[in-house]
């Protein structure tokens, strides 16, 4: 047996195949219930019952159609390009699985005297690799659009790759005040970071009034949510957009595009796209928890160490994918000018602003003092506020039919 | 040395695309397969399309690729900013003015695209 | 035998090889496909270095911009099997294959020189860096000292690019905005539009 171990690389390769296979399985069980949640909860949103035939509750719903796409007839468009057609939905799916491996979703644990992460990869640029497979995954969506060899797909994969491009750069603007807060692209890193009680923030310090309540928050965790709210707010959007979900779904747009660049795919590539599109949802979300809500760090008891960062972690993305599914049955589609408008005109100066605000905010005490520090703090704080949250016409008649049929734009 | 870091990526890497590849193979070995011409031709809603049309021969409004440029121009700047922003409390005031000279001298860029209207979706 | 030196020798393979098949495809799109394999080819190599950050730098910016603007250009532009055919510069094969030389002789100078890339000529920071090049950290402090100027003229080059594209666009889109005569109302002025 060792020398089996020690042929392929020793016990750390051992261990690293282990926990891809573990994670690989739970991620693909993780979108059986992805799916099957998205749909009760859709239908108890819009007052019906959704699917509950079969298994409990419905659970088995999402692999019978599984099970019913690969079983589908396998087709292939006359003018499609062979290789390409087929490559798509592969590149679709791999670009999702991979960005999950920079996730931090536990604390580590030691079996057997060897240490195990709950992370596939602690990459020194982890934040990095995350968007690279983002950028990897417009391929996906191009190719699709392109290789189909008809109208529809290549004008919703036109659409859905200026979309992602767009938003690929306001999601990686609001990842920098994060870096600027921790000083490390190590996700993990990054959950350590936000570790504790808020009550140790250095943001207290200096001012007596802040510290004299600072010992009421004590049970108040030490997440970036509280002082990046506003790289919180641009990360969800653009997340949301990367992924192509309403309101944001314009790529897909059922009543415009047929399904945009998925127009031509059925059966198993088709599934590819789904399952690449749902793993995207989670990554987005699992990416959220860890930036800007703590990671997997939550009160736990004595007993069984690592089942409680685990929960905490499935807990809080499971809430976020809530919001994704919470979104898409509450808000209309936006149109594809708004779309870009809101994109190029707001979320990017948003985010470069806002990096400002954390820039200035985080020098070093010797060379500006406080007060500056804090007033440049307020003033541009001020700004960012209005500019993001002042109620823009074109975004308010973007979502009320109303005012479009009016013509008031 | 440097492989360790990388290793689960790599499994994860053969991984998905074995997986993704086995199962297309799959499907396309225990489906049934009835094609017909009307099948396989471009899904256009019923509307038969035209002999001799050739897909991707119709032109795309030019801003499409006005967008993949500036997109270009953002992300590099984005890419910048990363080291910047891990080595910021090394480079304190510097880097701030360092980076504000930079940023500034793109934002002439933005704001020159902006005033063009090249950011203007709606005809 | 490594397992890194397994990766190596599939990454080699396979940077080759699409090179080769993107010069060798017919259609443009596949080229450019190739093309995108060969960068990622290439970050693979990167990371073998340990220069994670160049890695990372070359999947964003090079595959995951550059790249997808080529892609861009060749479906808006429904350049097909037929276009990529014509060469629009004459002298195109002749300068290809000086240039080719001359890359090839410094490859050859290198590898019977050799370049010393741990070593002190660059000051302490290049050692630094070049000692540990995965180092983000070590990067930066390199890039915003020793070649602050590059990198600030680089951002005069990227305005230069956006006034360039701004340009060109202009002209082609109100070429694209241009009726045909037939669509045009019977006396209306016809614009004249350089192209």
């Amino acid at each position: 047996m060792n020398w089996v171990i020690d042929l392929i690389g020793g016990p750390q390769t051992v261990i690293a195949i282990a926990k891809v296979l573990i994670v690989f399985a739970s991620l693909l069980v993780l979108m059986i219930l992805v799916v099957w949640a998205e749909r009760r909860i859709l239908a108890d949103m819009q007052a019906r019952i959704g699917p509950n035939r079969w298994g409990p509750f419905g659970l088995l719903q999402t692999l019978a159609d599984g099970i019913k796409l690969i079983t589908k007839e396998d087709f292939r468009p006359q003018l499609a390009d062979r290789w390409t057609y087929a490559a798509a939905p592969v590149i679709a799916a791999v670009a999702s699985f991979l960005a999950f491996a920079v996730v931090p979703f536990g604390d580590e644990v030691t079996i057997a005297g060897h240490r195990i992460d709950f992370i596939l990869s602690d990459l020194n640029i982890g934040l990095l690799f995350f968007l690279a497979a983002g950028s990897i995954g417009v391929y996906g969506v191009a190719l699709a659009g392109w290789s189909s060899g008809s109208k529809y797909p290549l004008l919703g994969a036109v659409r859905a790759s200026a979309q992602m491009i767009s938003y690929e750069i306001a999601l990686g603007l609001s990842l920098i005040p994060i870096v600027l807060v921790s000083g490390s692209l190590s996700t993990k890193a990054i959950v350590a970071a936000q570790a504790g009680s808020v009550q140790n923030v250095t943001f207290f310090d200096g001012i007596p009034v802040l510290e004299s309540i600072s010992r009421y928050f004590e049970y108040v965790p030490n997440w970036y949510i509280w002082s990046q709210w506003p790289a919180f707010l641009i990360f969800l959007i653009a997340g949301i957009a990367e992924t192509n979900r309403a309101p944001f779904d314009l790529p897909e747009a059922e009543s415009e595009l047929v399904a945009g660049y998925m127009t031509e795919y059925g059966g198993a590539k088709f599934l590819m796209f789904f399952l690449g599109e749902y793993l995207h949802i989670v990554t987005v979300s699992a990416m959220a928890v860890t930036l800007f809500f703590g990671g997997w760090n939550g009160p736990a008891p004595d007993f069984l160490g690592w089942v409680w960062p685990l929960a905490w972690f499935l807990f809080k993305t499971g809430l976020f994918v809530y919001l994704f599914v919470w979104l898409r049955a509450t808000l209309p589609r936006l149109r594809y000018d708004r779309l870009m408008w809101l994109g190029w005109k707001r979320l990017i100066p948003a985010s470069l602003l806002w990096i400002a605000v954390t820039a200035v905010v985080n020098i070093d005490n010797a060379q500006l003092s406080r007060n500056w520090k804090l007033g440049a703090f307020g003033v541009m704080f001020a700004v960012v506020m209005v500019w993001v949250g002042k109620g823009d016409p074109r975004l308010r008649s973007a979502v009320s039919p109303q005012r479009r049929l009016d013509g008031t734009t | 040395m440097t492989l360790p870091a990388y290793l689960p990526i790599l499994i994860l890497l053969v991984l998905s695309t074995g997986f993704a590849v086995f199962s297309l193979w799959m499907a396309s070995k225990i489906s049934p397969r009835r094609w017909t011409p009307a099948k396989l031709a471009p899904y256009e809603c019923g509307i038969t399309p035209e002999d001799g049309e050739e897909v991707g021969r119709e032109r795309f409004p030019v801003k499409f690729y006005l967008v993949a440029m500036l997109f270009i121009v953002f992300d590099i700047e984005t890419a910048f900013m990363y080291p910047w922003a891990v080595a910021y409390d090394e480079l304190k005031l510097f880097g701030l003015i360092e980076m504000g000279v930079f940023i500034g001298i793109l934002l002439a860029a933005y704001v020159y695209v902006w005033k063009r209207g090249a950011l203007e979706w709606a005809e | 035998m490594t397992l890194e030196m397994v990766v190596f020798g599939v990454t080699f393979v396979v940077a080759l090889g699409s090179s080769l098949a993107m010069v060798f495809a017919r259609n443009a799109v596949h080229a450019a496909l190739f093309l995108v394999i060969a960068q990622v080819a290439l970050a693979v190599t990167f990371l073998l270095q340990g220069a994670y950050f160049v890695a990372a730098l070359q999947i964003i910016v090079y595959a995951g911009a550059i790249m997808v603007l080529f892609l861009f250009v060749i479906m808006l532009l429904g350049v097909d099997k037929r276009d990529a055919l014509i060469e629009p510069l004459p002298a195109q094969r002749p300068l290809a294959v000086g240039l080719g030389a001359l890359l090839a002789a410094e490859v050859i100078y290198i590898v019977f020189k050799g370049i010393d890339l741990v070593g002190d000529a660059g000051g302490e920071a290049i050692t630094a860096l070049n000692r540990d090049p995965g180092n983000v950290l070590a990067v930066a402090r390199v890039l915003f000292s020793r070649y602050l100027l590059p990198f600030e003229a680089t951002s005069i080059l990227l305005v230069v690019a956006v006034v360039g594209v701004m340009v060109l666009t202009r002209r082609i889109s109100d070429v694209a905005d241009l009726q045909t005569p037939e669509d045009l109302p019977a006396g209306a002025p016809v614009k004249e539009i350089a192209v």
